[in-house]
C-alpha cells in the first residue's frame, strides 16, 4: 500500500499515512485530487478505480470516507478487508467510533493504525493481538506514572512483563 | 477496554480543537492558529522549563496544526527531547512527530538515530516496536544507513518477542525498498524463510511480505521458500472455519496470509518437485471448489475476503499459464462474476479476464462471454466499469469476432467519458488495422472515428491511415471516393479536411471520371473548408493544390488564382506565404515533365509496428503488454498485416528498444527513412512544425524540393544546426568525468536504454533511438531522497573538436527536483561528421544546501550512426579486398571477459548497430557485418569480422573501414563489449 486518507464528506482530511516518500507539496496535490475523485462518485459505483498508475480501494463509513492506494499487483478486495478490520479496531477501541472520536484522539488513531499495518504492509491481522498491544502501552503509562511517584524507575521491566 | 478520556487526556489539546471546529471561516482558523503558534512558540522560547506533560501537549498541537493543512517550521527539537522522556505516551507522541513531520536538519537525525538506539537496545518490546515503527515510518536513506544492520538481528535472535519480530520484519522491508543496497544479505536469510514454519501467525503474516520483497530481487537464494509457503497455504486452506480462531475473519481462515502466500507464490515458476506442485494443485482447486459452495455468512466481509484469495489464486494459475484445467475452470468461474450483483465483483471478473484471454489455454473460453461484455459496456453506470469492459473487449479481439467489436467499441464512443475517448480511439483504430480482411473496413472505421471523436484521434492514427492507403492501391480508389463524401458534411471534423486532403491530393484522379466528383468539384469543396481551418492544415491543403495542378491540368488556372490572392501570397504566416510563393512560381515555370517528376505520387511507407500501438503503450505503460498482445495466439494474421503486426518480444518489453531493434535488423528501407513517418520516438520530431505536413515528406525529388523550402523554424533540423549557447559553457567550467564514466559509457555502446549512473541521490537513465546521422535521447534524472535538488542544471559540453563533428541541442530543464519526481530532458543529436570522443554530460545542483557536480560521458559512440547492410557473400568479398590498404584495417587479438555464447555475441553486433551476414564465412563459428556510418559530411562504409576461439577463451576482431581512424575507433568499442 503507498497510502491512506480518511477524510469527511465535506472533504476535510482526518488521518494520512504515507509509506512511500512525496514532498508536501506532492502529498497535498495527491489529496486534493483523490477527495475531489472519490467524493464526486455516486453511491452504488464500485470501490476500485484507476488513478495515475495506481489502483484507489474506498469505502465510506457513515460521514468518513477510507482511501487506500495500492499498487498494481495488489489485491482490491482484501484491502477493503484492511479497512474494514482497521475501522473495527477503531470501534473496539473507542467503543462505537464516530468521526469526532478520530477529531479528537487522532494520534490513537495512528497509533492503532501503525500495530495494524506497518510501511504499507498487514502486520497483525488479529484484533485481540492488535488490541492487546494498544492496552498494554495504555497500562504501561499507568504504571509509569505509578513508577515515577515512587522514583521506582528501575523495577519497570519486571512490573512490566509481570503484567 | 480503556475508556478514551484516560489519565493521558490532554484537556488543552480537545479546547484547541473544539475552537478549531467552532470556527465559522477559514479566516477565523488562521487567526485562531496563528494566535496558538504564537503561543507554543513563546512557551517553547520561555524561561521557565516546560513539563514533559506540557511538552507533550504542545508538541500534539504543532502535529494537529501540521495535519490540519498549516506548515510547521519549529518544535523538532521539543520533540526529539520527548523521545527520551520516561513516560511511554510523550515518547510516543515524540515517535509521531518524528514519524510525520520528519526534518533532514543533520543534528536532529543524530539525536533521533540516538533515541531510537536506546531503544532498540532497551529490550523492552514496546520500546523496540515504537523504535521499529517510526524507522519504518520514516524509511529514510539516513535511518537505513544506521539501522538496516542491526535489524536483521533482532528480527531472527531467537529471544525478540513475536510483535518485535513482526514490526522488524516490515521494518526491515521498508528499508530494503528504499534503498536495498544498505541492507546485507546474509546468514539470516535462511532464517527468515523459516518464520514461514513459525506457530504465530502474525509473525508469519509479516514475514511473508519481507520474504516476497527479497524473493523478487533474488529468487535463487530464496527458492526454499516455494516448499514451505505451500504447505502453510495447505494447511490453511484444508482448515475449518474456527481451526485459526482470532486469524478467522468472518469464517475465512487467514485471508491476508493466504493471499500474501499467493502472491509470494507469483514470484516463481510452477514448483518442479512433483509432490509440491500436487500439493499446490490441490489447494487451488479446494479454493475454486469453495467459491462454489453457499457462503457461511451473509455479511459483505465473508465473501470480500474468501473472493479475494479466488482471485489471488487465479492470478496465480494465470502466471502458470499452464494448467489448462484450471484455466478454464477460473474463467468459468469469472463468468459468474460478470453477471454477479456487486459492483465490485464485475469490476474485477473483468479485469481479470483480460488478463486470461491472453492466455492461449483460455482464449476461447473468455470469448464465450462477449455478449455479456458488450453488454456491460452498454448498461454499467459506472464508468470504471465499463472501461474495464472495453479494455477485456480489446484483449478478447480477434479475426473472428473484430467487426462486432468494433461496430460495439464505435457506438460506446459516441457516449464515452471524455476522459477514456482517445484511448478508444487507439484501440479501435489498432484493432481494425490489425484485424482488416479488406481494406475498406478499414477505412470506413477509421473515418467514424474521425467523425464520431474528431477530437480524440491523434496525428498518429490519420497519418497511419493515409500510410496503408499509400501503401495499398486495392483500396486507393475506395478511399478517395469514401473522404470525397465524408467531406460533403457541411461541419467535418479538422482532422477529416487534412485526411480527404491529402487522399485527393494523391489519388483524387482515381474518382475524377465521374463528372459529381469531377477535378473543380473536389477542388471546390476542399477550398470550401480551407478557410475554417488551422494554418498547418492550410499548408496541407496548399500542397494538395499543387499535387492538383499535376493530376488535372484542367484546374491550374483556378488554382493558380488561389495561390496568387493577397490572403495567401500576403499572408502573415510565413510557411503559407512561402508555399503559396513557391508552388506558384513551380506550377508556372516548370514544364509539365519536371511538374509530374517533382510532384509524383507518394512511394509505398516501409511497414514496420504501428505508431498507434507504440502510443497506446505509452499511455498505459509497461505491464499493458499483455492486453495489447494477441499476435502470438493468432500467428496466421501476420500474413495479411505482416508490418503491422507486433512480434512476441516487441509486446512483452513495451520499451521503445526493441521496436527499434526489430528496425535494425529489417532490411534498409527503400526510402529515406528520415520521414517515413510511423512509430517511435522520433516521429514526433517531424511533426511539430509545418514542415513535416506528409505531404511534403521524402518524394524521391527530396533535393528538389528541401532547395525550395527551408526548414520553418520548429523544425528540429534548424534547432539541431544551431544548438543553444546557454546550455554549452565551455569545458573549463566542468570537472573531469567520474572514473567509472568509461564504464559507464561501454555498458551503452551495444544498447541504447538503461541506467547510466546511479548513486544515493540520483539515478539517471537514458532512452535513446538513432536514424541515419540523426538521434533523439531522453535522459531521465530521478531524485532518489526526500528533498528536492535546486539549482538542477545538466548540461552538455563538447571538448576538443567534438563542436564540429557533432551537433548536440538540449532543451532546458526545470530547476527544482522534488524528492522522489524524475524530470526528463530531451537531446537532439546530429552527426556531422566521424568523431572519436563523446561528448560530456555535467549535472550540477545543490541538495540540502551543498552544491554537487558530477561529469558523465554522454552514451553516443560513432557506432550509434551505424546503419546495417546486407550484402552476398562475393560482394562483401570484393569490398573486403578494396580495403585492404594496412590502415584501413584495424585488428585486435583479445581474451573473453565474458561467457562465449554465440547467441550473446550476435545480440551485441546487432546491438552494436552492424548487419550480421550468414553464409559468408566459411568458418560458421565466426561472425561478419557490414554496414555504413552515416554522418552529415560523409558516409564511411564498414566491414567487421570477429572469430572467437572457444579453446582459448580469445578473439579476433577485424575492422576495415575507408577512414583509418574509424577503424582503429571502433575496433577498441567493440573489443571491450565480449
Amino acid at each position: 500500500m503507498q497510502f491512506m486518507l480518511l477524510f469527511s464528506r465535506q472533504g476535510k482530511l482526518r488521518l494520512q499515512k504515507w509509506y512511500v516518500p512525496l514532498s508536501d507539496k506532492e502529498k497535498k496535490k495527491i489529496t486534493r485530487e483523490l477527495v475531489q475523485t472519490v467524493l464526486a462518485r455516486k453511491p452504488k459505483m464500485c470501490s476500485f478505480l484507476e488513478w495515475r498508475d495506481l489502483k484507489i480501494v474506498y469505502k465510506r463509513y457513515a460521514s468518513l470516507y477510507f482511501c487506500c492506494a495500492i499498487e498494481d499487483q495488489d489485491n482490491e478486495l482484501i484491502t477493503l478487508e484492511i479497512i474494514h478490520r482497521y475501522v473495527e479496531l477503531l470501534d473496539k477501541y473507542f467503543g462505537s467510533v464516530c468521526e469526532l472520536d478520530i477529531i479528537f484522539n487522532f494520534e490513537k488513531a495512528y497509533f492503532i493504525l501503525d500495530e495494524f499495518l506497518l510501511g504499507g504492509e498487514v502486520q497483525e491481522t488479529s484484533k485481540k493481538n492488535v488490541l492487546k498491544a494498544i492496552e498494554q502501552a495504555d497500562l504501561l503509562q499507568e504504571v509509569f506514572f505509578l513508577c515515577c511517584l515512587t522514583k521506582a524507575i528501575g523495577c519497570l521491566g519486571e512490573v512490566w512483563e509481570g503484567s | 477496554m480503556p475508556a478514551v478520556s484516560k489519565g493521558d487526556g490532554m484537556r488543552g489539546l480537545a479546547v484547541f480543537i473544539s475552537d478549531i471546529r467552532n470556527c465559522k471561516s477559514k479566516e477565523a482558523e488562521i487567526k485562531r492558529i496563528n494566535k496558538e503558534l504564537a503561543n507554543i512558540r513563546s512557551k517553547f522560547k520561555g524561561d521557565k522549563a516546560l513539563d514533559g506533560y506540557s511538552k507533550k501537549k504542545y508538541v500534539c498541537k504543532l502535529l494537529f496544526i501540521f495535519l490540519l493543512g498549516h506548515d510547521i517550521d519549529f518544535g523538532h527539537m521539543e520533540a526529539v527531547n520527548l523521545l527520551s522522556s520516561n513516560k511511554y505516551t510523550e515518547k510516543q507522541i515524540g515517535y509521531l512527530f518524528i514519524s510525520v513531520l520528519v526534518n533532514s536538519n543533520s543534528e536532529l537525525i543524530r539525536l533521533i538515530n540516538n533515541a531510537i538506539k536506546n531503544d532498540l537496545a532497551s529490550r523492552n518490546p514496546t520500546f523496540m516496536c515504537l523504535a521499529l515503527h517510526c524507522i519504518a515510518n520514516v524509511g529514510s536513506r539516513e535511518m537505513g544507513e544506521a539501522f538496516a544492520a542491526d535489524i536483521p538481528r533482532i528480527l531472527v535472535a531467537g529471544d525478540s518477542m513475536d510483535s518485535v519480530k513482526q514490526s522488524a520484519a516490515l521494518c526491515l522491508l521498508r528499508l530494503y525498498k528504499a534503498s536495498p543496497d544498505l541492507v546485507p544479505m546474509g546468514e539470516w536469510t535462511a532464517r527468515v524463510v523459516h518464520l514461514l514454519n513459525d506457530q504465530h501467525m502474525g509473525v508469519v503474516t509479516a514475514a511473508v511480505s519481507l520474504i516476497t520483497c527479497l524473493c523478487k530481487k533474488n529468487p535463487d537464494d530464496f527458492k526454499t521458500c516455494i516448499s514451505l509457503a505451500v504447505s502453510r497455504l495447505s494447511r490453511i486452506v484444508s482448515s475449518a472455519s474456527t481451526d485459526l480462531q482470532d486469524y478467522t475473519y468472518y469464517f475465512v481462515p487467514a485471508p491476508w496470509l493466504s493471499v500474501k502466500l499467493l502472491r509470494l507464490l507469483q514470484c516463481y515458476p510452477p514448483p518442479e518437485d512433483a509432490a509440491v506442485k500436487g500439493r499446490l494443485v490441490e489447494c487451488l482447486e479446494t479454493v475454486l471448489n469453495k467459491a462454489q459452495e453457499p457462503p457461511k455468512s451473509k455479511k459483505v466481509q465473508h465473501s470480500n475476503a474468501k473472493n479475494a484469495i479466488l482471485f489471488e489464486t487465479i492470478s496465480l494459475i494465470i502466471h502458470y499459464d499452464s494448467e489448462p484445467n484450471l484455466l478454464v475452470r477460473a474463467c468459468n468461474q469469472l463468468g459468474q462474476f460478470l453477471q454477479h450483483r456487486e459492483t465490485n465483483l464485475r469490476y474485477l471478473a473483468l479485469e481479470s479476464m483480460c488478463t486470461l484471454a491472453s492466455s492461449e489455454f483460455s482464449h476461447e473460453a473468455v470469448k464465450t462471454h462477449i455478449d455479456t461484455v458488450i453488454n456491460a459496456l452498454k448498461t454499467e453506470r459506472d464508468v470504471s466499469v465499463r472501461q474495464r469492459a472495453a479494455d477485456l473487449l480489446y484483449a478478447m479481439c480477434d479475426r473472428s469476432n473484430a467487426k462486432q467489436i468494433v461496430s460495439e467499441m464505435l457506438r460506446y464512443l459516441e457516449t464515452a467519458d471524455y476522459a477514456i475517448r482517445e484511448e478508444i480511439v487507439l484501440k479501435v483504430a489498432i484493432l481494425a488495422e490489425k484485424y482488416a480482411v479488406d481494406y475498406s473496413w478499414y477505412v470506413d472505421t477509421i473515418l467514424n472515428l474521425i467523425r464520431i471523436a474528431g477530437d480524440y484521434v491523434s496525428e498518429e492514427v490519420w497519418y497511419r491511415v493515409l500510410q496503408i492507403v499509400t501503401n495499398r492501391d486495392d483500396v486507393q480508389g475506395y478511399a478517395a471516393k469514401t473522404v470525397f463524401e465524408a467531406l460533403q458534411a457541411p461541419a467535418c471534423h479538422e482532422n477529416m479536411v487534412k485526411v480527404g486532403g491529402y487522399i485527393l491530393g494523391e489519388f483524387g484522379n482515381l474518382i475524377a471520371g465521374d463528372p459529381r466528383s469531377s477535378p473543380p468539384v473536389q477542388f471546390s469543396l476542399l477550398h470550401s473548408k480551407f478557410h475554417l481551418c488551422s494554418v498547418a492544415t492550410r499548408a496541407l491543403l496548399l500542397s494538395t493544390y499543387i499535387k492538383f495542378i499535376n493530376l488535372f491540368p484542367e484546374t491550374k488556372a483556378t488554382i493558380q488564382g488561389v495561390l496568387r490572392a493577397g490572403s495567401q501570397l500576403r499572408n502573415a504566416d510565413v510557411e503559407l506565404q512561402q508555399r503559396a510563393v513557391e508552388y506558384l512560381t513551380l506550377s508556372s515555370v516548370a514544364s509539365t515533365d519536371v511538374l509530374a517528376t517533382v510532384l509524383e505520387e507518394m512511394p509505398p511507407f516501409p511497414e514496420r509496428e504501428s505508431s498507434i500501438l507504440a502510443k497506446l503503450k505509452r499511455k498505459k505503460g509497461p505491464g499493458a503488454g499483455s492486453a495489447l498482445d494477441d499476435g502470438r495466439r493468432d500467428p496466421s494474421s501476420n500474413d495479411v498485416n505482416g508490418g503491422v503486426e507486433p512480434t512476441p518480444s516487441t509486446v512483452s518489453t513495451p520499451s521503445p528498444s526493441a521496436d527499434l531493434l526489430g528496425l535494425r535488423a529489417a532490411p534498409p528501407p527503400a526510402a529515406p527513412p528520415a520521414t517515413s513517418g510511423a512509430g517511435n520516438l522520433l516521429v514526433d520530431v517531424f511533426s511539430d512544425g509545418p514542415a513535416a505536413q506528409p505531404s511534403l515528406g521524402p518524394t524521391p525529388e527530396e533535393a528538389f524540393l528541401s532547395e525550395l523550402e527551408p526548414p520553418a523554424p520548429e523544425s528540429p533540423m534548424a534547432l539541431l544546426a544551431d544548438p543553444a549557447p546557454a546550455a554549452d559553457p565551455g569545458p573549463e567550467d566542468i570537472g573531469p568525468p567520474i572514473p567509472e564514466a568509461d564504464e559507464l559509457l561501454n555498458k551503452f555502446v551495444c544498447k541504447n536504454n538503461g541506467v547510466l549512473f546511479e548513486n544515493q541521490l540520483l539515478q539517471i537513465g537514458v532512452k535513446s533511438e538513432f536514424r541515419q546521422n540523426l538521434g533523439r535521447m531522453y535522459l531521465f534524472y530521478g531524485n532518489k531522497t526526500s528533498v528536492q535538488f535546486q539549482n538542477f542544471s545538466p548540461t552538455v559540453v563538447h571538448p576538443g573538436d567534438l563542436q564540429t563533428q557533432l551537433a548536440v541541442q538540449t532543451k532546458r530543464v526545470a530547476a527544482q527536483v522534488d524528492g522522489g519526481a524524475q524530470v526528463q530532458q530531451v537531446l537532439n543529436i546530429e552527426c556531422l561528421r566521424d568523431f572519436l570522443t563523446p561528448p560530456l554530460l555535467s549535472v550540477r545542483f545543490r541538495y540540502g544546501g551543498a552544491p554537487q557536480s558530477l561529469t558523465l560521458k554522454l552514451p553516443v559512440t560513432i557506432n550509434k550512426f551505424f546503419q546495417p547492410t546486407e550484402m552476398a557473400a562475393q560482394d562483401f568479398f570484393q569490398r573486403w579486398k578494396q580495403l585492404s590498404l594496412p590502415q584501413q584495417e584495424a585488428q585486435k587479438i583479445f581474451k573473453a571477459n565474458h561467457p562465449m555464447d554465440a547467441e550473446v555475441t550476435k545480440a551485441k553486433l546487432l546491438g552494436f548497430g552492424s548487419a550480421l551476414l550468414d553464409n559468408v564465412d566459411p568458418n560458421p563459428e565466426n561472425f561478419v557485418g557490414a554496414g555504413i556510418i552515416q554522418t552529415k559530411a560523409l558516409q564511411v562504409g564498414c566491414l567487421l569480422r570477429l572469430e572467437p576461439n572457444a579453446q582459448a577463451q580469445m578473439y579476433r576482431l577485424t575492422l576495415r573501414t575507408s577512414k583509418e581512424p574509424v577503424s582503429r575507433h571502433l575496433c577498441e568499442l567493440l573489443a571491450q563489449q565480449f
